[in-house]
């Protein structure tokens, strides 16, 4: 005795690209612990959200490259499907009051279906202990730079990753490649022979890599 | 006051799970300490994962905050890692709305839902750095207050609790905290035990400071008899005494008297006075009460909380918001302790539940309501409730949940109501007893045709599995009556194969070890052992895996009898049980609760080095006299003790009792006690519609997920 299929829900009429911050305390949130967040917030909102069909359904919503769990972000980006059309100010403002403090909603931009910059690059900015101007120079000028991942019990090649690595005061800014094999900021940490529980990594951006910079797509 | 979370932040990049102690959740309320009057630490002595879900918490936490002269903040205790380093760093526990040391607070008030939450205790309090022992407590410490229904026996943990709240909390933490703001605008009269005396004399709490326990004097000749589990005669009026005792299930007791024990300064002979009963105990200040009464709220509907619940960042075990339907519970079911502590029944008005499901999904943007109560499908109106909530939210994407394991065809209907939606939830019925003999001795009134009724409309209507609860242990039980558990199963097999035409039936069997537990007509009985308990099981086992037609349909599940016996010893210990407590956690025992850090070998030889040999079997196998002087009878939850020890000889009679609510009074003792009696309904009400109109749906598309704010 099969169950009959629930009806089919309709799809969103309007989508919606929303650029967020996680800062302060809330970096210690997992994007599991985000999406959670999210959701309640949306229905405290009351943002009338589309649904996915069948036995259970959930809200329209998409998740672009989220940030490890333990470091902040100013460009994190999420996609969500409307079932009825909201200005963008007033979704901003909804769902800002309805977040917990350290998630912020700071743009967003109607999704129009024309095709999006491709998510190429992160770039982010790392404040460290110490000085680390010379392992910079060191692992710039090298072809390859493999550290293990102890909790994987893997070696992963940080060197490709790298498009520009650079000492600012109290740190560095790293500009990385988004493709597979993910190379993240510990992994360049431990390259520079750093402990990452030492170390504060904060996204800058994220987006398309364009003359030497990463572009937002929002 | 400063925070502590500079000093916290670095050592969270090291912990698992960080975000748990970040606090700054929606619903938090954050207060000035120093404004604050009356500053109250609430305290879950177990992870955030599972404390922050507790509704008593939730509810003292917007009771407490909603006086603006009042602030509660929380706090739970901290996972090993973090512990640790902590430890290492200086950093005392903290509160998690602005990490503030607990210790700066004016009370630590802890709820206790399970006895295996002492050793967190212990744990919590040294690492505020608030001395474990009452009595070491000077002028800055916090009170350290317990509450919970682990506290209608709090003896274990006396010497490390200022004082005890019994029964419900909304009431009595308000009237505390405004004896406290009265206490300290008054310049603190009497000190710290000025305040507790007045609490002690007011009513308001018990205070174990405040009673001397006497042990019964043991003659010499039957010394080593009164560690047995058998001990007949202790205690007993005409001074006689009784050796003869039999061994069984495995039980092993030094007989001479002599037990070697293990000091501090080495392994030494020590000559341990045996275990003996209470013989009394008596109030040791002016106009302290020889017994103290729990507190009763009426009126549940002029309480509607939690409204606005905190909204766990982390995740946690329960995620959704839960209203009591009603509190207390008349069904009578023996083993069952908060059925007996929590009487008379009184129900929220089906008005008061629709507001508060209203402001409650509102407030916090969960999408799951729980209806909780010891036994939900009981409420005068649940058919009501059920069918306005389902309407209600139908095509919001808002689930309904009903925990409800009552073994009859109308709970079936009501699942089927609130799973109306789509989503389908478990079917979950607990005969507790496997066999109809045993059914009546717990005072579980349900028969096995009930039973197999109820799955056949469970499996009529598209179930292809339910889930039974049992229990192993209890008084009077045989072998016989664990595989009357296994035929039982059978038959729900049988009967769903033949109903839904297809063999794709399952039948989950869980089976906890039954914990004899103080207010209960079972507070006398001896514990089965671990070894019966596990031997139970096995013959169980062996008998589902014998069934060849339904054996694989059949997924047993169970644990071993060992930690049963541990929260037995804490379930019923009296004072000396402390010392037990405080050496398992200075050998490094905490979360006992948790598998990974229970060691039942750790608590047996404690309980051995401490109190001597055989004392964990005094405490547990060991079934007490009617006149035994019970560690909680001078804690009083109503009951009638007469009454109680009556319907223990009608349970081993399999004599039943029904319930009040339905069949007149059985002079338990409590509306008689307190002054109170049962409230229900039916109202005649109806769920008031949501105040947000009901949005159009387009015509031919299905309807929109529907707003529920």
């Amino acid at each position: 005795m099969a169950r009959k299929q629930p009806p089919q829900q309709p799809p969103p009429v309007q989508r919606v690209r929303l650029r967020y911050a996680k800062r302060g305390n809330l970096r210690f949130s997992s994007s599991r612990d985000f999406s959670r967040a999210f959701e309640r917030a949306l229905r405290r909102a009351s943002i009338p959200m589309a649904f996915s069909s069948g036995f259970s359904p959930h809200p329209r919503i998409s998740y672009l490259n989220a940030v490890p769990t333990g470091m902040s972000s100013e460009a994190e980006f999420v996609d969500i499907g409307l079932a009825e059309n909201r200005e963008i100010p007033q979704i901003v403002d909804g769902l800002n009051s309805a977040l917990p403090t350290g998630y912020r909603i700071l743009a967003a931009r109607e999704l129009d279906g024309s095709p999006e910059l491709p998510m190429e690059a992160s770039k982010w900015l790392i404040a460290t202990p110490g000085d680390v101007s010379a392992q910079i120079a060191e692992l710039n000028a090298a072809q390859t730079w493999v550290v293990r991942r102890e909790e994987k019990n893997r070696d992963v090649d940080v060197r490709p990753a790298i498009l520009s690595l650079v000492p600012v005061e109290g740190g560095f800014e790293l500009i990385s490649k988004l493709e597979a094999p993910l190379v993240r900021p510990d992994d360049v940490l431990r390259a520079l022979g750093v402990d990452p529980a030492l170390a504060s990594c904060k996204r800058l951006e994220q987006g398309a890599y364009v003359n030497g910079d990463v572009v937002s797509p929002l | 006051m400063r925070s502590l979370f500079p000093q916290l932040e670095p050592l969270l990049a090291r912990v698992s799970k960080p975000v748990q102690y970040v606090g700054g959740e929606v619903n938090s309320v954050s207060k000035d300490f120093d404004a604050a009057e009356v500053r109250v630490a609430l305290m879950y002595p177990d992870t955030y994962a599972v404390g922050q879900p507790n509704q008593g918490l939730a509810i003292l936490y917007e009771i407490l905050n909603g006086e603006d002269w009042c602030l509660a903040e929380r706090t739970f205790t901290i996972w090993p890692d973090l512990a640790e380093l902590m430890r290492s760093s200086g950093i005392p526990q903290f509160t998690w709305e602005n990490h503030l040391p607990v210790r700066d607070f004016d009370v630590l008030a802890v709820s206790f839902s399970t006895e295996l939450g002492y050793t967190n205790l212990l744990e919590t309090l040294d690492l505020s750095g608030i001395p474990l022992h009452s009595r070491d407590r000077g002028s800055d410490d916090p009170l350290v207050i317990g509450g919970g229904h682990a506290m209608f026996n709090p003896e274990p943990v006396a010497d490390f609790l200022d004082a005890v709240v019994l029964g419900d909390g909304e009431e009595a933490s308000l009237e505390l905290a405004r004896r406290i703001r009265t206490w300290k605008r008054d310049g603190r009269p009497g000190g710290r035990e000025g305040l507790l005396l007045s609490l002690a004399q007011g009513e308001l709490a018990y205070v174990p400071a405040f009673y001397d326990i006497t042990y019964a004097p043991i003659s010499s000749s039957c010394a080593s008899a009164a560690q047995s589990q058998d001990l007949t005669q202790v205690g007993a009026p005409n001074g006689e005494r009784s050796c003869d005792f039999a061994l069984d299930d495995g039980v092993k007791v030094a007989l001479d008297g002599e037990v070697k024990v293990a000091l501090d300064d080495g392994v030494g002979v020590a000559q341990r006075p045996p275990l003996s009963p209470i013989q009394s105990v008596t109030p040791n200040r002016p106009g302290v009460p020889a017994t103290v009464g729990k507190h009763t709220l009426m009126d549940l509907d002029n309480w509607p909380l939690p409204a606005r619940p905190i909204v766990p960042l982390s995740e946690t075990v329960h995620e959704r918001y839960s209203v009591e339907i009603f509190r207390g519970c008349t069904r009578g079911c023996r083993f069952c302790q908060a059925g007996m502590v929590t009487r008379p029944v009184r129900e929220r008005g089906i008005e008061t539940i629709g507001k508060m499901v209203e402001t409650g999904l509102c407030s916090t943007g969960l999408d799951e309501v729980g209806l909780l109560s010891l036994s939900s499908a009981d409420h005068s109106e649940i058919k009501e409730i059920a069918a306005g909530l389902a309407d209600r939210y139908a095509g919001s994407q808002v689930s309904l949940s009903l925990p409800s394991t009552r073994v009859d065809a109308f709970n079936v209907d009501l699942a089927q109501e609130l799973n109306r939606g789509g989503r389908r939830s478990g079917l979950t019925f607990a005969p507790e007893g496997g066999s109809e003999r045993m059914r009546a001795v717990i005072n579980k009134m349900v028969t096995e045709d009930d039973l197999i009724r109820t799955c056949e409309t469970a499996f009529g209507n598209g179930w292809r599995s339910v889930k039974l609860y049992f229990m192993c242990g209890l008084p009077t039980e045989t072998d016989d009556d664990l595989l009357a558990i296994a035929a039982l199963a059978a038959r729900v097999i049988e009967t769903g194969r033949r109903v839904t035409g297809t063999r794709d039936i399952h039948c989950t069997i869980s089976i906890g070890g039954f914990v004899p537990k103080p207010h209960t007509p079972f507070q006398w009985v001896g514990q089965a052992s671990a070894e019966t308990i596990d031997h139970r099981l096995t013959v169980l086992k062996q008998a589902v895996i014998a069934d060849r037609r339904y054996g694989k349909a059949i997924n047993l599940r169970f644990a071993p009898g060992k930690p049963g016996i541990i929260e037995g010893l804490l379930a019923r210990g009296d004072r000396r049980v402390g010392a037990v407590i405080e050496e398992v956690w200075r050998r490094g025992g905490k979360f006992d609760g948790w598998h990974e850090h229970f060691s039942y070998d750790r608590w047996a030889e404690a309980v051995k080095d401490v109190l001597g040999e055989g004392a964990l079997e005094w405490y547990t196998l060991r079934e007490r006299k009617r006149s035994e002087v019970l560690p909680w009878d001078h804690l009083d939850a109503g009951l009638d003790r007469d009454w109680l020890w009556q319907d223990y000889q009608d349970a081993i009679a399999g004599a039943e009792v029904y319930d009040c609510r339905w069949d007149g009074c059985n002079d338990c003792g409590v509306c008689d006690t307190f002054g109170t009696d049962i409230q229900i309904g039916p109202t005649g009400r109806k769920l008031l519609p949501l105040t947000v109109a009901p949005a159009k749906a387009p015509v031919g598309a299905a309807p929109r997920a529907k707003e529920v704010c």
